[in-house]
């Protein structure tokens, strides 16, 4: 199939990036999006252009370091689906296709398509772990956790990181990111001990780092490629809620701001 | 040349626990005086650099994503093995160190195996501990499933994500020591040379892959945690970015490699479908827990995989593994699929695949029952190939997957350059020639949690040597040599990009290094590589500049690493003249077309030392010495 593609071109943090269009011919039912993009690359480099930047790595829809936005819809249209797993059959002869970064206040564009998402590293640098140190543990069948909630927490485990909450919100917000890693953690007996200074000490950072809040637009979960629910953001919010309340102290470096 | 794993005396049992309580420590306020630098963070490296923080060294880790929680031992899926005989089935640390050798074809280091047989148990605890969602059964405790090469179920997982939970638990351990500022994490950075002072592993050279900007780094150890290097073969399940630079780079300044033609083709991958397809995806191992695998009996039959009656398909690993069916080993699996396919058996486009069936499965169980343990990779698979696996069996083929070979280690994980250490994929150490499922992600925190913070402290405690800094000359000489090498690539300026001459050499090692290997094959490919590489340096585009986010540049500089290190892969293959686990060579096989090892002439190790560009390099031998276990032909029959 022959496609019109519209890619944003951005040659680094400070340039203002603008829309750039090229017509790529023989694009094959089997490709994925980013085959597709490698495909115009090879084109590109063929005439001494230089290619699209774009992220990505295990291609397989689980390392979360691919992240477009794809004729306005982060990932695509494709429910539960990262762009490295959009295949170009779901597109037509002739389609007209709008390819952005993800685009947020917290991710700025390095390049192209590439954006810097750290932000997400330094909220679980702020709390997104349980404190093990290694060798200390007990058995690990010495804590029975019933299937249901083992279950439930791999549901919001199963974050990949990729961005793609923040992109689609309108307001920018985190949430989403934020509340999966909170319930993966809240939820299972190991997380207890740290669960609110977790809670306070992630949410401080999260809004640190100039995400917006969380509004219930219920785009996040749209667009998610694992499918995490907005459930789990009533989780986060209760856990927060309780840690304010109880107002515990914030193990030093951890605080919003700190490292 | 020296090799000396430097095993610690004792039996068997003895000796970790040995070496452990009479290891030299280094005192708890001398520890942040060390700094050591920790390149790669997946499983292996991120468990290291938590670790090592924790217990007070100064630690630099590096890695080439944007974030740490994208390594590649996110990709993992099936899960974890531990003898923690949980089952009551009969495991025990014993049966794990005996089946990992036995898997590996005895060709790996006794003593290693049985160490990581050893901590698998406590790895379980740690993961459980940082909050690893391990799938449990209804009473709480832990589950278990079943994997390829062994009679017990010790395999620990989630849902089909296990890499990506154990991993999430690494990095959680690792941002908790960002946090507190004891690790220095540089995402981004690509390490491009090993500094050398005095014979010593002293130090990194990096390249920022935003800014392009070159620098060094000095510390007292340098651990190397990168991954393999299946991606040599251009198509293999590893992510695009897993590389060999770093160890090959390593290798270059001195450290030995060890049995590079050791690589594993794994057999449930789906097909490759058209020309320009940029990666295969694996379908995990643990599907052939539920799933039989088939070809048509006759020859060229087109039918439809449910108009063959079941009189007239071919349970081939049933047929002829009937101990362990469809859990035969994956060396051996896959060279099955590869007969049935040369045979004109195979299904689907080209007529490369075998089905996966999971009918029988259903009926039994359920479809319920079967997307509760497989959900996902049903639903990768059939984004994948727009097929419904729940309704048409799956059609699979071997693919590129994990590599035993890497840098040679001893027992403390020390490469042959003093201060240099080796953990997880990059290193030869536990598997010998053939690796048995679960087993890496096994491996690599057994070596980042439990082995290195003992083995590293030995070597610190020994070195008394003098404080490096970057302002030694031995680092603007590695600056200067990778600067070279970055202004070299650029100035190319040919015609060809630098992914056509990867696929190109992909290509010939997969047709002549893959799963069938002949001494006229491999000694035509070092011809090709040869050739190729030459062209390479002539030929190549490489667009943009070097002080700029250039991905281009980044794969240009990897794949000049894969002409060389594709080269020796073929040269170890060449001088092994015997079968052993993923190392099949078609002039040493049985009547019945299995692997004939050749235990008089090559029970050992294979280190190859560099001798410079364009010059052949030196094979140097490790003798492996089988002391608890009996060289036995292995069989799965
Ligand atoms: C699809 C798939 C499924 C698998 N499933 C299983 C399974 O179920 N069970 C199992 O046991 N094993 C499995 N394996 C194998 C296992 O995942 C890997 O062997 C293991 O995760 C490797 O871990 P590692 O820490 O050694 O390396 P990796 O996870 O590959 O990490 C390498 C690190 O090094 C960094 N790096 C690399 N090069 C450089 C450089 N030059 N400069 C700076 N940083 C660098 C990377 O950024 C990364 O942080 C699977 C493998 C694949 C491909
Ligand atoms: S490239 Fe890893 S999720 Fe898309």
């Amino acid at each position: 199939m022959k496609l019109t593609l519209h890619i944003w071109r951005q040659k680094n943090r400070s340039d203002e990036g603008r829309f750039v269009t090229y017509e790529l011919a023989d694009v094959d039912d089997h490709m994925s999006l980013l085959e597709m993009l490698d495909l115009l690359n090879e084109r590109l480099i063929g005439k001494g252009e230089e290619p699209v930047a774009f992220e990505h790595d295990c291609r397989e829809g689980i390392c979360g370091s691919c992240g477009l936005v794809i004729n306005g819809i982060a990932h695509g249209k494709e429910k539960g689906t990262t762009v490295c797993q959009l295949h170009m059959r779901h597109f037509a002869d002739g389609d007209v296709v709008y390819i952005e970064p993800f685009r947020a206040r917290a991710f700025p564009v390095i390049k192209d398509l590439v954006v810097d998402r750290s932000a997400f590293d330094r909220i679980v640098q702020a709390g997104g772990f349980v404190s093990a140190r290694t060798g200390s543990a007990p058995d690990g069948n010495a804590v029975p956790v019933a299937k249901p909630v083992a279950d439930l927490a791999m549901d919001a485990a199963e974050c990949i990181g990729c961005g793609a909450c923040v992109a689609a919100c309108p307001n920018g917000a985190a949430m989403l990111f934020l509340a999966a890693k909170i319930s993966h953690l809240g939820l299972l007996p190991q997380g207890q001990p740290e669960r609110s200074a977790r809670a306070r000490a992630m949410v401080s950072r999260m809004e640190y780092e100039g995400f917006g809040s969380c509004t219930n637009y219920r785009e996040c979960e749209a667009v998610c490629p694992k499918r995490i629910s907005v459930n789990f953001i009533a989780r986060l919010n209760r856990d927060f809620m309780k840690a304010s309340l109880f107002n515990e102290t914030i193990p030093a470096g951890k605080a919003a701001g700190g490292a | 040349m020296k090799l000396d794993a430097r095993i610690p005396a004792g039996s068997l049992e003895e000796k970790w626990t040995r070496y452990r309580s009479t290891v030299k420590l280094v005192g708890p306020n001398n520890k942040r005086k060390f700094h050591v630098i920790v390149v790669g963070t997946g499983l292996a490296g991120a468990s290291a650099a938590a670790t090592l923080a924790e217990l007070g060294y100064t630690v630099s880790a590096f890695c080439y994503q944007d974030s740490a929680r994208r390594a590649h031992s996110i990709a993992a899926q099936g899960g974890i093995n531990a003898a923690k005989n949980y089952q009551n089935d009969g495991d025990s640390v014993y049966r794990l160190f005996y089946e990992t050798v036995k898997g590996g074809d005895f060709r790996a280091r006794e003593a290693n195996v049985y160490r990581l047989a050893e901590v698998s148990a406590a790895i379980i605890d740690q993961c459980v501990a940082q909050g690893v969602p391990f799938a449990r059964e209804y009473s709480g405790t832990l589950s278990n499933r079943s994997f390829g090469g062994s009679l017990v179920s010790r395999t620990f997982y989630a849902r089909g994500q296990t890499g990506q939970q154990l991993l999430l638990g690494a990095y959680s351990a690792l941002s908790k020591q960002i946090g507190e500022g004891a690790v220095k994490m540089y995402p981004r950075t690509e390490m491009l040379d090993l500094v050398v002072v005095d014979g010593t592993a002293r130090g990194i050279v990096v390249r920022d892959l935003v800014t392009g900007k070159v620098e060094a780094h000095a510390g007292d150890a340098v651990l190397l945690c990168t991954g393999g290097y299946s991606n040599a073969f251009f198509l293999s399940t590893n992510a695009k970015g897993c590389n060999a630079t770093a160890i090959w780079r390593a290798h270059r300044r001195g450290a030995a490699f060890a049995n590079p033609c050791y690589t594993q083709i794994h057999p449930t991958c789906i097909p490759q479908a058209g020309p320009t397809q940029s990666k295969l995806t694996l379908m995990s191992e643990s599907l052939r827990n539920d799933g039989r695998v088939w070809v048509p009996k006759k020859t060229g039959d087109t039918r439809r995989p449910g108009d063959v009656p079941t009189g007239e398909r071919d349970y081939y690993l049933e047929r002829i593994y009937p101990t362990y069916g469809n859990l035969a080993p994956r060396d051996v699996s896959s060279r099955a699929a590869k007969r049935m396919c040369d045979e004109g058996r195979g299904v689907g486009p080209g007529g490369r695949g075998v089905y996966l069936d999971f009918a029988d499965s259903i009926a039994r169980l359920g479809e319920g029952v079967i997307r509760d343990r497989y959900g996902n990779l049903f639903e990768m698979y059939e984004r994948i190939t727009g097929e419904d696996p729940y309704k048409v069996p799956m059609r699979i083929y071997p693919a590129p997957h994990y590599t035993m070979g890497g840098l040679w280690v001893d027992y403390g994980l020390m490469s042959t350059i003093p201060g240099l250490f080796v953990l997880g994929e990059a290193n030869f150490s536990d598997h010998g020639a053939n690796r048995l499922g679960a087993s890496a992600l096994m491996q690599g925190l057994a070596d980042g949690y439990f082995v290195i913070p003992y083995t590293l402290g030995e070597y610190l405690a020994g070195s008394a040597g003098a404080k490096v800094t970057p302002s030694h000359p031995a680092f603007a000489e590695t600056l200067a040599a990778v600067a070279t090498t970055t202004e070299k690539l650029l100035a190319v300026k040919g015609s060809r990009s630098v992914d056509s001459f990867h696929r190109e050499l992909g290509a010939v090692m997969w047709d002549t290094c893959g799963m069938g290997r002949t001494a006229e094959g491999l000694k035509s490919a070092i011809a090709q590589i040869r050739a190729l590489g030459e062209r390479y340096w002539q030929d190549v585009r490489v667009p943009g500049a070097g002080e700029d986010f250039n991905p281009e540049l980044e794969k240009a500089g990897r794949v000049a690493d894969y002409f060389e290190l594709g080269e020796l892969m073929c040269r170890d293959a060449l001088e092994r003249n015997e079968s052993c686990g993923g190392h099949f060579r078609e002039e040493y096989q049985t009547a019945e077309g299995e692997a004939l090892r050749n235990d008089t002439d090559f029970c050992h190790a294979a280190a190859w030392e560099w001798t410079g560009p364009g010059k052949d390099p030196i094979r140097h031998v490790e003798p492996l010495a089988f002391e608890s276990i009996q060289l036995a032909t292995r069989s799965y029959k």
